[in-house]
């Protein structure tokens, strides 16, 4: 899903960054005024996590490639403006340094895969987990299916922006000057693939590290308090 | 640092190690053919991916040491240069973003 330099035209990747300029300064500002000390080693290890995660390419049939992200649980656990932050570092580094998606595609990469992956799964593990229990199986399930459509929904997103290449930009003679296939071909390839392989993964992924910090400290899961914090609102020192 | 803290990044060096498993992997993902992939595809390389292909010289490139052979021509060197650029990878990610987060945490 890293998109590379040359696929996407001008107004396309200048448009993403318009759009990222302002929502990084947000998260930026978020990250000032809520980040607490517990939370910096897990930050830390949610861009260190991402960036080995995607490292691990599974090949579907057909000969492409593709990976998951971590960025469902990331948002899980440190909120999705954190998740934000961590994975767009990430992305910055892998384009920077190890050639993996584009320059001029930084903010279109970290679009997908940075507000919309952590975003939809925030969202849809909230949504889903509704009342339950934070210890209940639920929960693992909520985050399941989180990750998976997290995962699907950048795809898509992806597939859209590179699908309306040759509709934005060609010759006077009509050909591509950029992703020469249109979105009838890059939707449904980049969601099938996702879908049906990647974002399985990224379930599976989502799933297991929930499971475990679910049993290990449910105080670590983005506004989930402690038990000290609990306790002290049972006797009324909070409200 | 606490035991979930120390088990998460157990886990962590552990992906490392293991990390070359992705490098089994031969295809391109979608979308991110290089020049010459793209040609046996459509017949021609489109003059925006002529221009813009070469526009950053990555210095590890494909995860890879400098110039270092592919996984079809040398397994151990690349494998080895995989490990490392993912412990490139954690140390600058996770590194920049502990040195950004002490300077701004609350309490």
């Amino acid at each position: 899903m890293h998109i590379p330099d040359g696929y996407l035209g001008p107004h396309t990747y200048i448009a993403f960054w318009i759009i990222m300029i302002p929502i990084w300064y947000y998260a930026g500002k978020k990250l000032t005024t809520e980040l607490k000390s517990k939370q910096v080693p897990l930050l830390a290890l949610s861009a260190a996590f991402s960036f080995v995660l995607m490292m691990f390419n599974v090949p579907v049939p057909g000969g492409s490639t593709g990976h998951a992200v971590g960025g469902g649980i990331i948002a899980i656990v440190i909120g999705p403006w954190a998740a934000l932050i961590a994975i767009s570092v990430t992305l910055v580094l892998q384009a920077l340094i190890f050639g993996d998606g584009g320059i001029t595609a930084i903010a279109t990469n970290c679009f997908n895969m940075g507000v919309v992956v952590p975003f939809v799964a925030y969202y849809a593990y909230k949504l889903i987990s509704g009342n339950s229990d934070i210890t209940s199986s639920t929960r693992i399930i909520a985050a399941a299916i989180a990750g998976w459509l997290s995962l699907t929904m950048a795809a898509l997103c992806a597939g859209f922006e590179l699908g309306i290449q040759p509709i934005l930009e060609h010759t006077a003679e009509g050909v591509p000057l950029y992703m020469p296939y249109t979105l009838n071909i890059t939707v449904p390839a980049m969601v099938l693939e996702h879908a049906l392989a990647f974002s399985i993964l990224e379930a599976v992924v989502t799933a297991i590290i929930f499971a475990y910090i679910q049993r290990t400290d449910t105080s670590v899961f983005y506004g989930e308090k402690s038990e000290v914090e609990m306790n002290k609102i049972k006797q009324g020192i909070i409200a | 640092m606490d035991k979930l803290t120390r088990n998460l990044a157990i886990g962590l060096v552990i992906l490392i190690i293991i990390v070359p498993i992705g490098l089994i992997a031969s295809g391109t993902a979608y979308g991110e053919w290089a020049s010459d992939e793209l040609k046996d595809k459509i017949g021609y390389v489109p003059q925006g991916v002529e221009e813009l292909a070469d526009l950053w010289h990555a210095p590890m490139k494909d995860y890879n040491i400098p110039n270092g052979p592919s996984f079809e021509n040398s397994k151990p060197i690349a494998s080895a240069g995989y490990i490392l650029s993912a412990l490139i990878g954690v140390i600058i990610s996770g590194g920049l973003l502990y040195f950004i987060g002490k300077k701004v945490a609350k309490d």
